[in-house]
Formats: C-alpha cells, sequence, structure tokens
C-alpha cells in the first residue's frame, strides 16, 4: 500500500461472542481518505469488525474483545475516551434504513441539536450542505416538513448518509447499505461512496463481491472469523493469494 | 420385511380417486359442521353484547336527561335529581388512576425493554402477570390498609390509587411488548450518532410507539373505570360534591351499586341510567383506544415498507 496513509488500525483483534469467537487474532490497517470493503459469507465476521469501529459491541451484553484498535493512533477502547464523541467521529449506515420518525429537515438537525447547536442559520446550512452531500438535496429540497418515512428505500438510506455526514464524521461505516435496496437505488448509492471516498474514510460490508470491486479500493476477505486477505482491489480479483479467497470470489461457496 | 405385490402407477392413481370419492361427502359435512359452530360462538359474541345494551338502552334511556348530568341525588321520595356528582368523581379517579398508574408502568416497561436483564425482566413480567390476575378487591383491601386506615378517612386520593395500582401492570405489559417492537437498528442507529441512550429513548423509540403505548392506556383505564370493588372501601360514595381528595368521593359504578340494591323504584331507574353514562364513557374511551391502534399499525406499516 503505498501513497496512502493509515486511518484505522487494527492489531491481534479477538472478539467473543460468549463461547462463539467471533474474530480471531485480526491484524489490519484501513487507508484514509478510500473505501475499504469486507467480503466474505455470511456469519465470517464482517459485521462484527465494522461494528467495532465506532464501539458498537459494547451494546451486546455478552460481548468481549481483546487485542487493539485505534484510529489516527489512539486508542478506541482506551478508558478516557469518550464514545459519544467517537461515535460523532465515525458515522455508520445500517443495513436497513433507519429515518427517525420526524420530518427530512429533523432527521439531520437531530443530531446538531443533540450536541447543543442551537443557532438556526448553522443548521440550516449544514442540513443543505449535508443533504447535497448525500445526494439528496434536488429530490427533497421542498419538502423538506415531510416525514423522512414517506420517502422510498433508497431515498430514506441517502438520508440516513446524510445524517452520518451533519455530525462531521472522518469515517463512514456502511453495513451492507444496499441489500434492502433496487439496483437503481444501489447504483445511486454506489455511485455516491464513490464520491464520499475523497474526502471520508470509507468501510463498507457487502456480500456482492460485485460490489465490493466497483466501490472499494481496498478490500478484505473474511472467512470463519479469520482475516484471509487483504489488499487492494484490483489486485485480489485478478490474482488472490490464497485458495480461499479464490473459491469465494469463483463462486465455490459462501 | 414383508413384500407386497407390485401395483401399477395407473392402480395407485385409481385407488387415490376412489378413496376420495368414498371420503369426499364426509369431509364435507364436517367442514359445514365446523363453520357453523365457529359461527354460532361469533354471533353469541355479539348476542350477549348487544342484548346489554339493549337493556341498558331500553332501561336508562329515558332517564338520562340534562338534570340527571347536572344535579346531586334527591333525597329518598323526592323525584328527579341526578348523578353529577358521580360523573364527576368517576373522572376525577380516573385521573388520579392515571396519574399513578401511567408514569410508574410506562416507567417499568422502559426499563424492562432498554435496561433489565434477561432474568430480571423475567421475574417482574411474572409479577406484572400476577397482578393482573388478583381479584380487583383485594387492591380495595390493600388501598384500605395502606392508606384509608392510616389517614383515617375514606378518600378519594386512595380511590384513585387503588385504580391507578391496578393499572399498573396492563400499562406496563402493553407498553413493553410495543416498545420491544421498535427494530433494535432504530436504537443503534440514535447511538451511532452519539445520542446518549435516555434521549435516543425519549426522541426516538417512545414516538414510534407512543401509538401502541396509548391504546395499552386507554385500555387498562376502560377496564377500570367499571370498578367496583376497589371502591368500596376506599372512595365510599358521597351524595353530595367532593370538596377535597381526601374526603369520601362519588363514582358512577359505586352509585349504580348503591341505587340497584336499594328499594325505590326512582332510584332502580337512576342506577340504569347511570349504568348508560358509564358504559358510554367506556365506550369513548374505547374508542380512543382504536384511533391509537390505527395510528400504530399504520407507522409501523410505514417502516417496514
Amino acid at each position: 500500500m503505498k501513497d496512502t496513509s493509515k486511518k484505522i488500525s487494527v492489531e491481534r483483534l479477538n472478539v467473543y461472542y460468549g463461547a462463539n469467537h467471533a474474530l480471531k487474532d485480526i491484524t489490519l490497517e484501513i487507508p484514509d481518505k478510500k473505501a475499504t470493503a469486507f467480503i466474505g459469507p455470511s456469519g465470517c465476521g464482517k459485521s462484527t469488525l465494522i461494528r467495532v469501529f465506532n464501539r458498537m459491541n459494547d451494546l451486546i451484553l455478552n460481548a468481549r474483545m481483546e487485542g487493539r484498535v485505534a484510529i489516527d493512533d489512539k486508542d478506541i477502547y482506551a478508558r478516557d475516551i469518550d464514545v459519544v464523541a467517537l461515535r460523532r467521529q465515525v458515522g455508520m449506515v445500517f443495513q436497513k434504513s433507519t429515518p427517525f420518525p420526524k420530518s427530512i429537515f429533523e432527521n439531520i438537525a437531530y443530531g446538531l441539536r443533540i450536541i447543543g447547536l442551537k443557532d438556526k442559520n448553522t443548521i440550516d446550512q449544514i442540513v443543505e450542505k449535508s443533504l447535497r452531500g448525500a445526494a439528496l438535496w434536488d429530490e427533497v429540497k421542498d419538502q423538506l416538513g415531510k416525514s423522512a418515512l414517506a420517502l422510498s428505500g433508497g431515498q430514506q438510506q441517502r438520508l440516513c448518509i446524510a445524517r452520518a455526514l451533519a455530525m462531521g464524521p472522518e469515517i463512514i461505516l456502511m453495513d451492507e447499505p444496499c441489500s434492502a435496496l433496487d439496483p437503481i437505488a444501489t447504483s445511486r448509492i454506489e455511485e455516491l461512496i464513490f464520491e464520499l471516498k475523497n474526502e471520508y474514510t470509507i468501510v463498507i460490508v457487502t456480500h456482492n463481491m460485485q460490489q465490493a470491486a466497483r466501490v472499494a479500493d481496498y478490500t478484505a476477505f473474511l472467512y470463519l472469523g479469520e482475516l484471509i486477505e487483504f489488499g487492494n482491489t484490483k489486485r485480489m480479483f485478478t490474482v488472490p493469494q490464497d485458495k480461499r479467497t479464490e473459491a469465494y470470489l469463483t463462486g465455490r461457496f459462501g | 420385511m414383508v413384500r407386497h405385490a407390485k401395483i401399477t402407477d395407473a392402480q395407485i392413481k385409481e385407488r387415490l380417486a376412489r378413496t376420495f370419492r368414498a371420503t369426499r361427502a364426509h369431509r364435507r359435512r364436517v367442514d359445514r359442521a365446523v363453520v357453523y359452530v365457529l359461527s354460532c360462538c361469533a354471533l353469541l359474541v355479539i348476542f350477549a353484547l348487544f342484548n346489554i345494551l339493549a337493556h341498558l338502552l331500553t332501561q336508562g334511556f329515558s332517564s338520562v336527561n340534562l338534570e340527571f348530568l347536572t344535579h346531586l341525588p334527591k333525597p329518598v321520595g323526592e323525584a328527579g335529581g341526578g348523578m353529577a356528582n358521580a360523573i364527576m368523581g368517576t373522572l376525577t379517579l380516573l385521573g388520579i388512576a392515571v396519574l399513578v398508574g401511567v408514569p410508574i408502568g410506562l416507567g417499568a416497561a422502559i426499563y424492562l425493554s432498554e435496561y433489565a436483564h434477561k432474568r430480571f425482566a423475567y421475574v417482574v413480567r411474572f409479577t406484572t402477570d400476577v397482578m393482573n390476575g388478583i381479584p380487583s378487591i383485594v387492591y380495595g383491601i390493600f388501598a384500605y390498609t395502606m392508606l384509608v386506615v392510616p389517614m383515617k378517612s375514606f378518600s378519594a386520593l386512595s380511590g384513585g390509587i387503588a385504580l391507578g395500582v391496578m393499572m399498573i401492570p396492563m400499562v406496563a405489559r402493553t407498553s413493553e411488548e410495543f416498545i420491544r417492537l421498535v427494530p433494535v437498528s432504530m436504537r443503534e442507529a440514535g447511538l451511532a450518532l452519539g445520542v446518549p441512550k435516555w434521549k435516543v429513548i425519549v426522541d426516538i423509540i417512545l414516538p414510534i410507539s407512543i401509538g401502541g403505548i396509548m391504546t395499552g392506556i386507554m385500555s387498562s383505564l376502560a377496564r377500570v373505570a367499571g370498578e367496583t370493588a376497589p371502591l368500596l372501601f376506599t372512595a365510599f360514595g358521597n351524595h353530595f360534591w367532593n370538596a377535597s381528595l381526601m374526603q369520601p368521593i362519588a363514582a358512577l359504578p359505586l352509585q349504580v351499586f348503591a341505587y340497584a340494591i336499594s328499594p325505590f323504584d326512582d332510584w332502580h331507574r337512576q342506577a340504569w341510567a347511570g349504568a348508560l353514562v358509564l358504559i358510554t364513557l367506556v365506550f369513548i374511551i374505547n374508542l380512543f383506544a382504536s384511533y391509537f391502534v390505527a395510528r400504530q399499525s399504520r407507522i409501523f406499516a410505514g417502516k417496514a415498507a
């Protein structure tokens, strides 16, 4: 990996759910301002791994982890870390779109108000900027007061991306963001990811290999909790170095 | 293993068709009988309800008038008078019950669905189920010993609290069910934005489930509105306007009970009228409940789409 600096580094990470060893001794470095995809069959640990980066696994009662995870060389599991601040720095978009039961405008303004922003003008401008950033502005600019639940699935997902952008993150985690969308909505999100990676570090979990090939600069293949292979996407898809990677990419399992 | 004579495909087909023809008539008869029995059950439900309503209307409707709704009861022997104090009394008691039952019930529901460990939640849930099964007069005795005896007076407060305590398990159970229906991903979306957990609950989870919660509150309110037993030795009843919450207070079910067992025809008519007003009140509360049910299912449908 030349001419890239690392954003997230993972060293000897192990995650357990009770007796289940979900991630085994993972070590990798995720480059800054690039899109990195995690691929692998269901249950391989790719969602678990992405959820380590904003400490979403803290919410799971019997989850336990060992190892070091750092963003900008700062251990995010250190005791003095403010989880709320971390989650502002690391935005997340989920598999199922999760619009809040509020208006389109309020969906985005909500996070800003939570951190104490009150100035109406600033909020207005951030909302517009975020919606533009998520390629949704032109479709909703005349109906910002409408319920977010009335948007289509693809629009809802872009709204969730806008909501994450509004908080000024450096990293955006996407956990199978297109798996509930039709092909047209999917391609719009993919185009968006392509643009966003100029400014943000994107980590995307997908079980769609073509999607990884289309949007990701780097790809990590996980299998049964282990990191099998990690590297440049083009290189991995053309000359996989591990037999299991090759088998998965050619559709022999998964 | 016994070896049977081989049968051909054609024979199998023929045998199946023959058996099918032979049992067809019987199957149809059973089918019809089942539908008949089930529809009879459904009719009985409607019949019982309509019978009660028709009876109430014929007996009570003529006595429900402006005087009945706005005047105090008259002494025995004097014609006229009304149950205005009992109507106000029931509304007051329900108000107190809501203030007691809703915060505690809803608070417990939020705790159970968002914070509690599995085993503790199971214990609390089991307790609420048991509480739901406790005869209502026991709630009255409870309020009597805990409130009436120490305060040395029957009171509106003790009656309202008895009804409120009855509401707690009903509100807690229904609210918890609806809060649990909110997808985990909605909670995670809030937390991933850096929203503190209690804000996620207040700003995201409760607004999504509020319709269902209101439904639970309304139906539990409708149930306690008609309760007589818990009020017998708490609210006690009162022939006049209630001056303070620390004084005995009239309530529709109590008044209906007292009038119905009296020997006077005029009071019997008033009891019917009181019952009619009470059931109308319950009906209105139920209308609100079904409004909230419809609203809630629209929200869940909207999210599923």
